[in-house]
């Protein structure tokens, strides 16, 4: 059943698909993390990744940091949640290793959907003031075309990232994957030139035979690859499937506190495949 | 039933003033500020109020949206959310908060995760509350170091939305939005004006003798050692069980 369905691939197969100085969309920690991927992607050879976190970021980024593999990550944060702060990004940034793009969740998001409608900008409120417009040349105020009294308004440009990475519970044999109710994931295959989902499962059938499945479905024209991995967002959880292994993550923010704590807990890492 | 705890204490402040809130927003990792959500909508329910609805972000139990992270912002764009907490490693006395570190940016010593979705939630929600336990002159400063979003806009500026109070574990202080500045308006038991003042990195205007703040009353008490502890420790079970201790 599995050789038929459109795109799949391994896992090793997939991170091949990352070439040095793409653009790369990642999801937020609770939306379903590739961390299957990691182990391919640090043991290949992509560097100077554009990483863009939709909308904030933690250990995936974190641990491509820590690689050398990232020249600047545009973010709204950085944090490893209840484990603490991303330790890798904290020392890249007061280093000055990687060029910081510091936004805000609704920039991020408007800046996908702006990709998503083949727009060129999205106005988005807020932000007027901040030091995080001030720091953001792309970035530009214009009074609303529409309003006759002043109203300064904030217009960001498309994100349109090289690749999606995410991961899934499920796809069908037709290469749609099961988002759920993580929209976000969808606003990042739409903005995306190529998506590559990893999945805990294929199904034999079709997505598409239920409703409620066919209403949390990311069909599959807007997938390049899927990759079967099992507990795939390990450490992180997956939102119905399983929960988050605090101790791991804790486990992480403790070995990667030192450089060569975190050289020795990637080592260790990549030699597990990335699993428990 | 014994008397509150200064954690029991500082919820019910919180609670408090997010009277007449129907609906309320709560960061992931904000067990007081989702302690006295949940307390507030237990309160509403027992006295026959609109029901109260909360939203935790990344949970997946307490999140009532379907559209990804991108709904919190938009039903806020919408005007949708009454209340949101937020922090900051600084705040000022303008009411300006950094959650970005430290100067010189971008290469802070002191890196913090980010600005998150602030400098557009404290523009779009009506009542968003600054939240801090630790009242610390690094943390209260004179002014920030970096602008996650600023505490007043210019009139012509788009902005629903603003700081309404500042909590810590000291003090109570509301937001002049007109005078753009703080004003304390209580002090939590055991705690005097002194202290605070040297503990608060900008002036801030005060009565003679501020005010207590008021104690929980014994309803109050009740719902937070029953139904919400129970409804708290799915989310942050170590909090919940500690809660009438600390």
């Amino acid at each position: 059943m599995s050789a038929a369905v459109p795109g799949l691939m391994t896992p090793g197969a997939m991170a091949s698909e990352v070439h040095s100085g793409m653009r790369l969309a990642l999801p937020v920690d609770y939306a379903g993390v590739p961390m299957a991927l990691m182990p391919h992607l640090v043991a290949g050879g992509a560097r100077d990744l554009d990483l863009v976190c939709v909308p904030t970021g933690g250990l995936q980024p974190d641990i491509l940091i820590g690689a050398g593999r990232v020249r600047s990550v545009e973010t709204s944060a950085m944090t490893l949640g209840e484990a603490g702060g991303a330790p890798c990004f904290r020392r890249a940034v007061a280093a000055g290793d990687i060029a910081v793009r510091d936004a805000t969740c609704p920039a991020i998001h408007a800046g996908l959907m702006a990709a998503q409608k083949g727009v060129p900008f999205m106005a988005i409120r807020g932000l007027i003031g901040s030091d995080v417009l001030r720091h953001r040349p792309d970035w530009k105020v214009i009074q609303n075309p529409l309003s006759e009294v002043a109203d300064p308004i904030v217009v960001v440009p498309p994100i349109r990232p090289d690749v999606a990475l995410f991961h899934c519970p499920v796809a069908d044999r037709d290469g749609n994957v099961l988002i759920g109710r993580r929209r976000e994931l969808a606003s990042m295959a739409y903005a995306s030139r190529h998506t590559f989902v990893t999945v805990e499962r294929v199904i034999d059938g079709s997505l598409f035979d239920n409703e409620q499945t066919a209403a949390g479905t990311l069909p599959a024209l807007y997938v390049t690859g899927v990759a079967v991995a099992e507990r795939g967002a390990w450490p992180y959880g997956l939102g119905g499937e399983y929960e988050a292994d605090t101790a791991a993550l804790r486990d992480y923010a403790a070995a990667a506190r030192t450089p060569r704590g975190f050289d020795a807990w990637l080592e260790r890492f990549v030699a597990d495949g990335g699993m428990p | 039933m014994s008397g509150a705890s200064p954690r029991e204490h500082l919820i019910c402040t919180v609670a408090d003033l997010l009277q007449g809130c129907r609906t309320i927003a709560v960061g992931a990792s904000s067990p007081i500020p989702a302690a006295a959500a949940m307390l507030h909508r237990a309160r509403a329910a027992v006295s026959g109020r609109p029901p109260v609805r909360i939203s935790i972000l990344g949970s997946v139990r307490h999140n009532f949206f379907t559209n990804g992270s991108a709904e919190l912002f938009d039903s806020a764009a919408q005007g949708r959310i009454d209340a949101f907490f937020l922090g900051g490693g600084q705040i000022d006395g303008q009411g300006n908060i950094n959650l970005v570190g430290t100067a010189p940016y971008p290469r802070s010593p002191l890196r913090w995760p980010g600005s998150f979705g602030s400098s557009f939630l404290y523009f779009m929600v009506p009542k968003v509350i600054l939240f801090r336990e630790d009242h610390d002159p690094r943390v209260l400063v004179d002014r920030v170091d970096f602008i996650s979003a600023p505490g007043t806009s210019e009139p012509h500026v788009a902005r629903p939305g603003g700081p309404h109070a500042l909590v810590t574990g000291k003090a109570l202080f509301r937001f002049d939005r007109d005078a753009g500045r703080f004003e304390l308006s209580g002090l939590h038991p055991g705690h005097d004006l002194e202290a605070v003042r040297a503990a608060t990195g900008f002036g801030f205007r005060h009565a003679p003798v501020p005010p207590v703040t008021p104690a929980p009353d014994a309803e109050s008490l009740s719902l937070l050692r029953g139904p919400v502890r129970d409804t708290l420790a799915e989310s942050y079970p170590g909090f919940a069980a500690q809660l009438q201790s600390a």
